[in-house]
This record gives structure tokens, sequence and C-alpha cells, in this order.
């Protein structure tokens, strides 16, 4: 967008300008910038049994990332991650933008009703969708069986949160259930910015809808697609709620649920006889900031650029 | 191809469409809906016709009289509201005087101050847990609401700075030039003038600032999880994690959980999606 840019000069009025800046200032960097700052910080310091915290350079990295007994849990976690990434990135943005797709077609009757209730479950709280889909797909209860006799699949229900070979597809899947609401709600908005008369010249020259989405409204709304799977990516490495609701800070079982976001608090806190350790719960939070900063600069550098120059 | 052809193909593809629409729908709001229902019945009705609406036979309100009794839901409600009321307006108001400052002075580093504030829109403070528990202790805030304000703020504080710059660049110069040319005071042209103005961008702010408030559970658990100042989405974590075998106070918990944050949602959805499609947020 194109703005004028900021128009009165400061020196006429010097006090004002400070005093609308500072409130904000000083509270955003003392909660949010100065903690994570010293977050990383504290990751090259350890505590010695009874003793002040030192200097010990790489060392807590050394730990999570060589340590038998670390390294382990830690690709663990992060490898589960990529997986429920990679969930959200092929089922979740595809529905939501198939969603926004059949939601802007022209003349659609209803169309904000169905709008505000598929955005329904992404403004609950994880932990409350979490919780939902335990009973539901809880055997003592049934109901998930039942639902699935409805379309004749009964035979595929299983205890799929409590096997080690599903739990993590499974809070995938209800995870993608809730966030969905997200792309359908950001590419809609982008797609109603498209000028109508691009669409109406290609219906008028025998363009179906489905062609004129593919060809013309999806290749304009990228950006926003791009803008959404950073978003999706930064969520999902951040995530932390669903697992810890549903499965507990263990992510069960045997850690087939760990993300990063148990796995640092765990480590942060302690569980069972392992005692909580700020300085490696530091050093994990280090890490995820790492992959994220990774995430968000391949998206600044490699894509939106790309993409900004092919933009209306 | 006649007309009536026209017609007719026009006519099933829209029932496709509102097929696919409504199965998908159904698919959002289906499991809401059953534990809701649910709730309202007793053992044997939710075990024996989980799908059934609640009758004459199966109806009951046990689930939230156990609920209120053995829980302190009031209670969780009230720090919710608290937590969020207070954190929107705060939130609104510096993010307000900031944004302005932003969109309407020229200063040395301006720009790059935009960016430093903006570094929050992408980097969750989650990650500074460590120390944000540290400054807590330090400050004597554990297992305060002001604890969670505090954080809260700093969170919401980068979007809200970044929709309402955007919007306060639309703000026709003409109305700022002429309080100027009558000699009316800085601070006098913000608070009569500009706040009233976006009054627009306010409700979409809101709404963004608000959902992920309410509804998290990872900063109460760290730095407010007990005294009784529990949020609602860590009382029920809490309160659940007791009674997870008492299928009715289970599904009350949750109804009592969804229901305000559904009623709020509809009144807020049409603000937040015209927020959204006005162009505030790209």
């Amino acid at each position: 967008m194109a703005h004028s840019g900021p128009m009165t000069d400061w020196r006429k009025a010097k006090l004002p300008v400070i005093a609308f800046l500072a409130p904000a200032t000083i509270i955003y960097t003392v909660f949010m910038i100065y903690p994570l700052l010293d977050s990383i910080r504290l990751s090259f310091y350890a505590t010695p049994s009874g003793g002040e915290a030192a200097f010990v350079g790489l060392d807590n990295y050394r730990t999570i990332l060589a340590d038998p007994d670390w390294s382990e849990t830690f690709w663990n976690s992060f490898w589960n991650n990529m997986k429920f990434f990679a969930v959200h990135m092929l089922i979740q943005n595809p529905i939501g933008i198939a969603l926004a797709g059949i939601l802007s077609l022209p003349r659609l009757r209803f169309r904000n009703t169905y709008r505000t209730m598929m955005i329904m479950p992404t403004m609950l709280s994880v932990v409350i969708v979490g919780f939902i889909w335990q009973l539901i797909l809880s055997p003592v209860w049934g109901v998930g069986a039942d639902l699935l006799d409805i379309i004749g699949l009964k035979s595929l229900f299983g205890p799929w949160l409590g096997k080690e070979g599903s739990a993590l597809i499974t809070l995938s899947f209800i995870s993608v259930w809730q966030w969905v609401g997200i792309p359908l709600m950001l590419i809609y908005a982008a797609l109603l910015a498209i000028p109508d008369d691009l669409v109406d010249a290609a219906i008028v020259d025998g363009a179906s809808h489905f062609e004129v989405f593919l060809h013309i409204k999806l290749p304009l709304v990228l950006p926003t697609v791009a803008m959404v799977s950073i978003l999706t990516f930064v969520g999902n490495f951040n995530a932390f709620d669903l697992i810890y609701a549903v499965k507990g800070a263990l992510a069960g079982p045997n850690f087939s649920t760990d993300i990063m976001g148990t796995l640092f608090y765990r480590t942060f806190f302690g569980y069972q006889l392992q005692l909580g350790n700020p300085h490696l719960g530091a050093t994990v939070a280090s890490l995820m900031f790492l992959i994220i900063l990774a995430g968000v600069l391949f998206y600044l550098f490699a894509i939106q650029r790309r993409l900004a120059r092919y933009q209306l | 191809m006649s007309f009536s052809n026209i017609r007719r193909e026009d006519a099933s593809r829209a029932v496709i469409v509102h097929a696919i629409l409504l199965t998908y729908t159904l698919v959002a709001l289906y499991p809401i809906f059953l534990v809701v229902i649910n709730a309202f019945k007793t053992r044997k009705g939710i075990f024996r016709d989980p799908m059934g609406l609640p009758n004459a036979e199966t109806f009951s309100l046990d689930g939230f009289t156990k609920v209120l009794a053995k829980s302190n839901f009031e209670l969780f409600f009230y720090n919710s509201f608290t937590v969020t009321i207070v954190t929107i307006v705060i939130v609104l108001l510096f993010a307000a005087m900031a944004a302005w400052a932003l969109s309407e002075y020229k200063f040395p580093g301006g720009t790059a101050l935009g960016l430093y504030l903006a570094i929050g829109i992408m980097v969750p403070i989650r990650l500074g847990s460590v120390s944000i528990l540290n400054l807590v202790v330090d400050l004597g805030l554990v297992n305060t609401l002001t604890a969670l304000v505090l954080v809260y703020v700093a969170q919401g504080l980068p979007l809200a700075i970044f929709i309402l710059t955007e919007f306060m660049h639309q703000i026709p110069k003409d109305l700022k030039e002429a309080a100027r040319c009558d000699g009316v005071g800085e601070f006098k042209i913000f608070f009569a003038i500009i706040l009233p103005l976006i009054r627009p961008a306010v409700a979409t702010v809101a709404v963004f600032t608000m959902i992920p408030i309410w509804n998290d559970l990872w900063f109460p658990l760290i730095l407010a999880p007990g005294d009784g100042k529990q949020t609602i989405t860590l009382g029920v974590q809490q309160f659940i994690g007791q009674y997870v075998t008492d299928w009715n106070a289970v599904l009350a918990s949750l109804s009592l959980a969804i229901i305000p944050i559904l009623i709020l949602y509809l009144i807020f959805s049409r603000q937040l999606i015209r927020g959204l499609t006005s162009g505030a947020v790209k």
C-alpha cells in the first residue's frame, strides 16, 4: 500500500510524541523483548547443585543436541513437530483455500452464515477442543464409532489417541479441525479484494468458475497463501496446549506426541522424578526461536519477495 | 445451449456447492453440539443415546450442579473476564497512541521503531517464558492477575499497533490540519479527534487481542496456577484432570467454557470479518 509518510515534524511536538510512544514501547520491551533476549543469555549459563549460575558457553546446547539422554528426546520432538506441521500444510490449508474459494462464488446464498459457523471452532480454547475430541474419540463413550457407522466405516474405529502409531496424527487432525478457520478467513478476505471486472471478463469468455479460481484468483492470492503458511509454521512450532490437555506433559504414549512446546515445558518445569532446569529450558526455547526465525527469514527473503513481483 | 439448460446447470451446481458447505459446517459444529447437548443429560442418557437430544427422561442438570459445587467456576470466569477486559483497554489505548505517533510525526528512528514493535507479531512471547517467570518472581507478582495482564499487553501490542497504524494512514489530512490551525494542542487532537475516529478498527483489534488471551493455557499455568487466580481455561483443565471419570461434570464444565465465547463470537463475528475484509490486515 502506498502511504504518504508521516507528515508532521516532531520537533514541534517533542513531548507529545514521547508520551504517545513511551507506554507501549516500555511494556513491550520489558515483558517481551527483554525476556526473549534474556532467555538466550540464560541458555549460556548453568547452575551447579547449590552453586551460583556460571557461564558455560555452548555446554547446554551440546547437552540437548548431543547427550544421548537428551538428544533422542529433542530430535524426536523436532520430527514430531515437523509431522504436525506437514499435516497442517497438506490438509488444513488446502481445505481452508477450497472453502474460501467456494464461499467467494458470486451470488452464493447464506454466505455469511456458513462462514460464521465454519470459523466457530477456531474461536474455542485449544484446551476445550482437545477435551471435546478426547470424549468423542473415547472408546468408553463410543460416539465416535456410532458416527463412523453412519457412513459405514465403523470397522475403522480404534483407540486412535491411545496408540503410539496413530496418536500424533489424530492430534494433528484435531488441530486442523480447529484452525481451518485461519486460512479460511484470511484467504476469503484476500479473494474478496480481487476486482470483479477481472473475473467477469474471464466468465464472459466462457471460463468456468473453477477455472477462474484456479487460473486467476488463486495466483492473485498466493502472497496470502504464503503468509498463512508462515503463520501455520510459527503456530505449530509454538504449539503446546493441545498436547498438554489431551496427553499431559509426558506427551504419551511413549513420547509419540511430544513436540517442541511440551519438551520445553518438561525441561523447564520438570516432571515426575526429573527436576526442572531453567537453563536447559531456556536452551530449548532458544532452539525453538532459531527454528521459527529460520522459517520467518525463509518466508521474508525467499518467498515473499518473489511473490511480491507478481502482485497487482 | 438453450436458456433452460443453463439454468438447470446453475441449479445443479448450486446443489453441489451447498452440499459441500453444509457438510463442512456439520463437521465444524457437530462435535461442539454433541458436547453441549450431552451436558444436559443424565449419565444413563449420555451413554445410552449420545446423539439424541435431552428429553423428559434423560434431562438433568447434575453435571452443572456438580461443577458449580466442586469447583470455583464463578471465580475463574471473573478472573478471565478481568484479565481480558483490562488487557484490551490497555492494549487499545497504548497501541492507538503509539500508532498515532508512528503514522503522524516524522522523527529520527521512526521507521526502525515501527519495525522493532512489529517483531512481536512473528516471534511468540512464550519463548521468553523462563525469563518472564524470573521477572514476575522478582516483582512479587506470582499468582496475580497483574502478571497475566502485563504479559498479555506485551503480547497484544505488536499486532494492535500494526493494524491501527494502517488504519490511521487513512484518516483524512484536512481534519488534523484544521484542528492545528485552530491552535488545538497535540494531546487534544489525539484524544478528542483521532481516538473517536478509529472506532471501526477497535472491534477488529479487540477480537484479535481477546481470543488468544481468553483461550491461553500457557501463561496461567506458569504465572498464576493457584491461589484462586486461575483463568477459566486453566480452571477447566485442572477440573477435568481431577474429575476425568465423571462424565456429567466433564461435559458440563466444557459447556460452561464454550457457551460464553460462542455468544461473544456471534455478537462480534460481523465486525471481525468486516475488519479483515476492509484491508486492515494484509
